[in-house]
């Protein structure tokens, strides 16, 4: 956890205290003081219906996420495997708009806890950059994850994010070549995602030799958190990516918590898996 | 024959990996590798000869090329326009997608991939994936949406006996689309190993211009045989379009021919405008799918809209990103027809020239039909891409249009007693 801590608190120059990258570092140099890894938890926004949603947030903020993910629903999640293909599929049914689940976002403005947004390009894209970086920084959005938009190709939305003062997180992969490693960290703001294994959300476990390399690689070349998503699901895997990462992002096994039962009973499991995730991350 | 591919004009790529403001690579970083050694491996292969070589030689041999152009007459009487069909149909593997098959499993083997997978649709282009597999000896894994494996039985059971292993796809809408997703999925879990071969001129950059540059044999073949049969130059060239594959190798070598029109027929299922379509360059707008920039039919959120067609093969909601580049340039034009246009088309090309296509061409025939003689003038001459063959649709469209054929109705017509001479 040495990047975050060698970040130390930032400096009042450069980004503004009020920004998200800021509030996003910030939420992982307090974890790092308590000398622990960052928790990261990812919900499918709307996701079973929009008030549940709203109470597993809560829940896992309360259960100690130091961030929140939160996913909106797209027709077609290249990257997800399918638990949140299917939590996604079951908000798009419901009917829930893009309009609806921001709604919901902005209801979350009382949670203490940085909140990043992840989607795809498609829907961000066909919203337009402008507007949807506008929306997302008037929802109280701290920055943002859009997994299919390489660096090469990001231009135009870190033009508007800069403007919003929203964070942008790029993935980082075991494959990605030192060139592309220096690119994706100097576009990241706020931390960097370091893929666990070459796969879809939910499927396999954290390659972890694999991944522990990428860290270390990503760490020679940034300042920033790393944080390690894809393949980890409970507290024993929490706790060994917490060994070697500042941040550990958890998303399938927390949104198949909030949908496996009755929706009354959501907010509580998602409670109670979040409360073993973060004992997981205190122990690496 | 040449011995080197012919290499894309720069000036045409305003970026690389872009037409226009379309294409582009959006995908997961864990992809990232496998497209730059992918780039790498076509760049190497275009500028060896030996890989051109083997490919000619195999398309030829192996694949049956060069296909006829064929005057159909009384396809033509009935349409009031010239029509030369350009049987793709004859290839191997019963349509235009072995040529792009050979050429990828070649670069398969020359990246060291032993094992390629594959989307399909209607099925052709995985039956010809399975079959450059079995060719070279790699492992096969083709995708297919859960409806489409229903409707496409015959070319399900010929991937298996090639050796494939076909994979239904049951999320999404079970089609085409939900089939790339899931084959997307495979790639980037099983990137070292593992050729995506993409079967239309879609999704990230290179496989636009890789497929492009693979299927335009079939307009180098036209741009011959057209003088040399007919005299001069079609008034129009005309292809059917989903992700597009058949129709840019058929507008290739075109394009830079001034007063040769580009037609390309989408699939308007029901109609455009009733929700139940695929028509995507007329009823879509400028969005990201499946890799790159082009227009797709998205809703006002960015979801991506159910597509619908009678063709499993022309049922996809996007296409490939230089045909959007040739649509909003206006070097080529778009148009659609309707199921029941196609299944015209498909009735009357068996009857009027002893071909029985695909669904997909039949889009083609059925626009020729209803629409060629006010579009294109009286006795417009026309090259029209017979994509592929009509064996695998006869019983969805026996079904689909309800017409009286089948075994029942054959004993049905049958005297009691057998056949008797007179």
């Amino acid at each position: 956890m040495s990047a975050a801590i060698g970040a130390g608190p930032q400096p009042s120059s450069g980004s503004a205290p009020d920004r998200g990258p800021a509030r996003i570092q910030a939420a992982f140099d307090r974890a790092a003081v308590e000398d622990r890894a960052a928790l990261v938890v990812y919900l499918t926004a709307a996701y079973p219906d929009p008030a549940t949603s709203r109470a597993c947030f809560e829940a896992a903020v309360a259960a100690g996420a130091d961030v929140l993910e939160i996913g909106l629903p797209f027709s077609d999640p290249m990257m997800d495997g399918p638990i949140i293909q299917a939590a996604n599929q079951h908000v798009l049914e419901a009917g829930t708009t893009v309009a609806e689940q921001l709604e919901l976002v902005a209801g979350l403005r009382h949670l203490d806890v940085p909140k990043l947004v992840m989607t795809y390009v498609t829907i961000a894209d066909t919203r337009g950059w402008a507007r949807f970086a506008d929306e997302l920084a008037e929802a109280g959005i701290d920055g943002v994850i859009l997994p299919d938009l390489p660096v090469a190709e990001a231009g135009p939305w870190l033009e508007q994010a800069d403007r919003c003062g929203l964070a942008t997180v790029f993935l980082a992969s075991s494959v990605s070549t030192d060139e592309r490693l220096a690119a994706i960290v100097a576009a990241s703001s706020g931390f960097v995602y370091a893929t666990g294994l070459l796969g879809v959300t939910g499927v396999n476990a954290v390659a972890g030799d694999v991944t522990e390399a990428l860290v270390a690689r990503v760490g020679t070349r940034t300042d920033l958190p790393i944080a390690v998503g894809i393949g980890v699901k409970d507290r024993a895997s929490a706790a060994e990516v917490a060994g070697y990462a500042d941040g550990v992002i958890v998303g399938s096994s927390v949104v198949r918590a909030a949908g496996e039962g009755s929706a009354a009973g959501a907010p509580e499991r998602v409670a109670a898996l979040v409360t073993e995730l973060r004992a997981g991350v205190a122990e690496g | 024959m040449s011995t080197s591919l012919p290499v894309r004009p720069e000036a045409e790529l305003a970026r690389e990996g872009y037409f226009g403001r379309f294409g582009g690579q959006y995908v997961p970083e864990a992809l990232s590798g496998a497209l730059a050694e992918l780039v790498d491996a076509w760049d190497e292969a275009q500028h060896d000869p030996t890989f051109a070589l083997e490919l000619t030689g195999l398309l030829a041999d192996y694949g049956g090329r060069p296909t006829a152009l064929y005057h159909a007459i009384r396809l033509s009487e009935e349409a009031g326009v010239e029509v030369w069909l350009k049987r793709e149909d004859l290839a191997h593997t019963g349509s235009h997608k072995v040529n792009n098959v050979v050429g990828q499993a070649l670069l398969a083997r020359r990246m060291g991939k032993p094992r390629v997978i594959a989307e399909t649709g209607a099925g052709q282009h995985g039956v010809a994936t399975a079959t450059a597999a079995a060719l070279f000896g790699l492992e096969c894994t083709v995708y297919m949406g859960a409806e489409d494996c229903r409707r496409q039985r015959l070319n399900v059971v010929r991937m298996q006996l090639l050796g494939a292993e076909v994979i239904p796809v049951e999320s999404g809408t079970r089609t085409l689309k939900d089939a790339i997703n899931e084959a997307m999925r495979d790639w980037v879990t099983n990137v070292a190993t593992t050729h995506y071969l993409i079967g239309s001129a879609m999704g990230p950059h290179p496989f636009p211009t890789i497929v492009r540059t693979l299927q335009a044999v079939i307009s180098r073949e036209t741009r011959r045989q057209f003088p040399e049969q007919a005299g001069g130059q079609p008034d129009a060239v005309i292809a059917c379009v989903g992700g597009g594959s058949n129709a840019i190798g058929s507008f290739a070598e075109w394009i830079e021919v001034d007063d040769v029109r580009l037609i390309g027929v989408e699939a308007a299922g029901e109609g455009v405008g009733t929700g139940r379509s695929a028509a995507t360059l007329t009823e879509g707008r400028e969005a990201v799918l499946h890799g790159s920039r082009s227009i797709v039919l998205v809703d006002d959120d960015g979801q991506v809209s159910p597509a619908h067609s009678v063709s499993a093969g022309l049922d996809y909601p996007g296409v490939g990103p230089e045909h959007a580049h040739l649509a909003t340039s206006g070097r080529a034009t778009y148009v659609s027809a309707t199921d029941d246009d196609a299944l015209h088309g498909f009735r009357r090309t068996c009857e009027l020239e002893g071909i029985i296509p695909a669904l997909e061409p039949a889009h083609a025939v059925g626009w020729v039909l209803r629409h060629g003689r006010e579009a294109l003038g009286e006795g417009a001459r026309v090259i029209l891409t017979m994509s592929g063959r009509g064996d695998k649709d006869v019983d969805e469209v026996v079904e689909v249009a309800g017409w009286e054929l089948g075994v029942d109705r054959a004993f049905a017509a049958a005297p009691p007693t057998g056949r008797r001479t007179p």
